[in-house]
């Protein structure tokens, strides 16, 4: 029922890393993510020797934990520090502070957790937790990230 | 409080989210937070959540608009500590 909003993520094939919603609520959301063999990083990110890099890490918990988060807060929240999501509107992420424990191989699904520490002013921050198929802690961080509304060209 | 004080105050909520520290100890009331300070336009969220601490008082959306230079935040901090007090 919370992959309804799967469908309003900005993102396509290759750089989408959300697979299933698990729980969605204005303080929080837990989503999962399987790593594909395939993916394009693996054969570069080592020679002979896949690992997901850790940029890849830190966007899959940024997708789950922040983007999911802040397009639900968006659209269904009611709070009067709302803003529009504007047709073309895309996340941009602002800052963030991860902390890498363990490596993650292909074809591993990982489990990321996310808690709302605040959403003010369109600004989203959140404590993001990620553990891999063993219930082992892989990375943690605060992310921190804004909905920008798309320059609108002139002359249109 | 005046605003001196609450100048000086101010400072100390800044420092970790300025980049151009130098120019931290000369700040007056005309510093662009933005502009003059390099502070990133996400972390005045951030500076905003900290002055309500701070001072005990809640800023509203209205508010944090006008809050891009450090005389503006020091009406905004007074103006809502009258309001509170």
């Amino acid at each position: 029922m919370y992959n309804d909003i799967l469908t309003l993520l900005p993102y396509k094939s290759s750089f989408l890393f959300v697979d299933n919603i698990l729980s969605l609520d204005d303080d929080g959301v837990t989503g999962t993510y399987t790593l594909k063999h395939g993916a394009f990083f693996y054969e570069d990110h080592f020679v002979n020797n896949p690992v997901t890099p850790g940029v890849i890490i830190t966007e899959i918990m940024a997708q789950i934990g922040l983007v999911v988060l802040g397009i639900h807060l968006i659209i269904g929240g009611n709070s009067r520090e709302e803003v529009a999501m504007d047709e073309g509107s895309f996340p941009l992420l602002t800052a963030t502070d991860v902390s890498f424990f363990k490596m993650v191989l292909p074809g591993e699904k990982v489990t990321v957790v996310s808690e709302k520490v605040y959403f003010r002013f369109g600004k989203l921050k959140c404590s993001i937790q990620m553990h891999n198929g063993a219930g082992e802690l892989v990375a943690k961080g605060i992310f921190s990230g804004i909905i920008k509304n798309a320059v609108k060209k002139l002359n249109e | 409080m005046d605003r001196e004080t609450i100048l000086s105050e101010l400072k100390k909520v800044l420092a970790p989210y300025t980049e151009n520290k130098a120019m931290l100890d000369g700040i007056t009331e005309d510093t662009d937070l933005i502009r003059d300070l390099k502070i990133n336009s996400a972390n005045l969220v951030d500076i905003i959540i900290d002055a309500e601490s701070q001072y005990n008082i809640e800023i509203d959306f209205d508010s944090a608009e006008k809050m891009y230079k450090v005389g503006s935040c020091i009406d905004v901090i007074v103006d809502k500590m009258n309001q509170s007090a």
